[in-house]
């Protein structure tokens, strides 16, 4: 059902990848497509395993819930279900519900005649994932070297690695990331003010326009990237923050091995000073 | 509005730029696969990574030298043949013998015996050398009899430092170019010098006077959740730091080799090696202040470090990037006359006079 009156007319028929026109159809307002069915197969399936990790392990706790992949002895190789084999059939569920729902997103952007750049955005995101559980383990040679799925167990993981660099702030690759993130923040920040300050005026005054907001940020730092652009330089900073975070992960380990300041050492090297 | 017009460089140009980029992305880089060592529950991220040519780079340099025959600790001892043995006169002289030719192998392969005796005078003080060797003698004695919580059943020996060098490579002086701060600041507390002592990173470069010489807490962690009555501040968080940077860095591990970093002080949650570290530390410190330290008094000018003082001991000393120094092989089991001095042989057994009883036993 529509939200709106006029709504029905964007469902339209076609533009799917797989299966015609047997799933094109809305359940409620949620357009289903094959890849919502496997979306959802994926997510019930991967929840499932979840809740019976939790159930075999030694509390319920919800912050100490853990469910860890195997041992690195086992490389990568299956594992049995108790000693990581569970952790390996949830990182695929979760991979087929990420990818399906990404793969959703393009059938309805091709329904509507709309650019994919909603699912390009999301694919960096679910790249950040796989980087983290499978291309970096397949790189160091063990299904181990993964994240373990818990609250705090996940954190405690991202603190040891950390420190098996010694100081991960060192990390180039972090540190270009982090700076995205906070970038990333910034540009939102000053967005919504400028929409807001504008959509917002006094009582009694119009709702201004696109050229109040150029001129503000004209005359506070000489230049505005406009309504379009600021979208643009939006898109770029936060996928930016999700890229770097996964090639400053996929460094660590299969690229370096050391501590992370002694990386620097080839600055202190360079023949200018050297 | 005119249009900004930007020539771009044609594709080879740039083909050849974004090459040259990559390539020097990757010069800082190494390649998979790392050498991987679990050391933690499996998902608690506590493993050591390492590079597998690095790792044949260290085996190559801790190749141990062949230990001399053993000889039989038969005849007199050395303490009554020769004249001023003060430290190993309860060797027989055929052991005595063994033990100075295998030191001068591991400390003085190319100055011989003339590295510490004046001459033929063998008995003589005169060398200065000859004094230290002495007190390293003493100082390995000491390690191998009350350090077993550090060292176990492995020991140490000359070579574990010397390596065929009569210092040994990895020690530590005090630098008085530390702390003078470049740009306007009076001064930096010895922070933000790239030096390996602290794995390049910027915390304090001298850890080795507050810890390994002055006896400080190293823990800064309080032991309530909020801080009460922890009177420790950053500084004191960034000296402990370097001295855990230090450890790492002449151990060749990473800080989970001791700790799992959700709680770097439990010792409930922190792995059986820490405690050896635990004891190192106290070990270093006592040979720094017991052995190494008062050498200052006699030592000649040339061998003191640039502030004045003696070149002392730190973890690098002996481990020199390997966990176990020599990869864990024990040149003391060759050479138990390092460990505990043997005691006088016993008095002959009266002879019991004729007809006397037997004692009731």
């Amino acid at each position: 059902m529509a939200l709106l009156s006029f709504e029905r007319k964007y469902r339209v028929r076609g533009g799917t990848l797989i299966g015609g026109d047997l799933f094109d159809f809305w359940v409620g307002p949620f357009y289903v497509g094959f890849f919502g069915v496997t979306t959802a197969f994926f997510a019930l399936l991967g929840t499932a395993l979840i809740v019976w990790g939790a159930a075999i392990g030694p509390t319920w706790n919800l912050w100490q819930i853990n469910i860890a992949p195997p041992d690195i002895s086992y490389g990568l190789a299956l594992a049995p279900m108790r000693e990581g084999g569970l952790w390996q059939v949830i990182t695929v569920c979760a991979i087929g519900a990420f990818v399906s729902w990404a793969l959703r997103e393009v059938e309805i952007c091709r329904k509507l005649g709309i650019g994919y750049h909603v699912p390009f955005a999301f694919s960096v995101a679910i790249f950040a994932y796989v980087t983290l559980v499978v291309i970096r383990p397949v790189l160091m040679g063990a299904w181990g070297h993964a994240f373990p799925y818990g609250i705090l167990s996940h954190l405690d993981w991202v603190s040891n690695v950390g420190y098996q660099y010694l100081h991960f702030h060192y990390n180039p690759a972090h540190m270009i990331a982090v700076s995205f993130f906070f970038f990333t923040t910034l540009a939102l920040a000053l967005h919504g003010g400028a929409i807001l300050s504008t959509a917002n005026p006094p009582d009694g005054e119009l709702v201004k326009g696109a050229e109040h907001e150029n001129t503000f940020f004209r005359d506070l730092q000489g230049y505005s990237v406009g309504a379009l652009g600021i979208h643009r330089v939006g898109l770029f900073l936060a996928l930016s923050a999700g890229f770097w975070s996964a090639v400053c992960i996929v460094i660590s380990g299969p690229f370096w091995t050391r501590g992370w300041p002694e990386w620097w050492n080839w600055w202190l090297q360079l023949p200018i000073w050297n | 509005m005119k249009r900004l017009n930007v020539n771009l460089p044609g594709l080879p140009v740039r083909v050849t730029v974004a090459c040259a980029a990559a390539a020097l992305l990757l010069a800082g880089c190494e390649l998979p696969r790392p050498e991987v060592e679990q050391v933690g529950y499996r998902g608690t991220g506590m493993v050591q990574v390492d590079n597998p040519r690095a790792v044949k780079k260290l085996a190559a340099a801790n190749q141990v030298p062949e230990s001399l025959p053993r000889v039989e600790p038969a005849g007199p001892l050395a303490g009554e043949i020769y004249q001023n043995v003060q430290v190993l006169g309860d060797l027989t002289v055929p052991e005595f013998t063994r033990v100075m030719q295998a030191m001068t192998a591991w400390v003085s392969p190319e100055q011989g015996c003339q590295y510490c005796h004046a001459g033929a005078e063998l008995s003589s003080d005169a060398v200065y050398a000859k004094k230290v060797s002495r007190t390293m003698l003493r100082m390995t004695r000491h390690i191998n009899t009350t350090w077993e919580p550090h060292v176990r059943g492995t020991g140490v020996t000359c070579y574990t430092c010397h390596r065929g060098q009569n210092v040994p490579v990895n020690t530590w002086s005090q630098d008085p170019r530390l702390d003078k701060a470049r740009g306007l600041a009076a001064r930096d507390t010895g922070q933000n010098h790239p030096a390996s002592a602290v794995a390049y990173a910027s915390l304090p470069a001298d850890p080795f006077s507050t810890f390994l010489v002055a006896d400080n807490a190293i823990r800064v962690v309080g032991t309530k959740a909020l801080p009460h009555g922890n009177a420790t501040g950053t500084k004191d968080a960034e000296k402990t730091y370097g001295l855990m940077m230090h450890i790492s860095q002449s151990l060749g591990v990473n800080c989970t080799f001791c700790h799992n970093t959700r709680s770097m002080a439990a010792w409930d949650q922190s792995s059986p090696q820490r405690t050896t570290a635990f004891y190192g530390i106290r070990m270093v410190r006592d040979l720094n202040v017991n052995y190494v330290v008062p050498t200052a008094e006699w030592l000649p000018a040339n061998r003191l470090g640039p502030a004045g003082d003696v070149p002392k001991v730190n973890c690098a000393t002996c481990h020199q990037g390997a966990n176990k120094p020599l990869l864990g092989v024990s040149m003391y089991q060759d050479y138990p006359e390092l460990g505990a001095p043997r005691p006088p042989p016993p008095a002959p057994e009266p002879v019991p006079a004729e007809g006397a009883e037997a004692p009731i036993t």
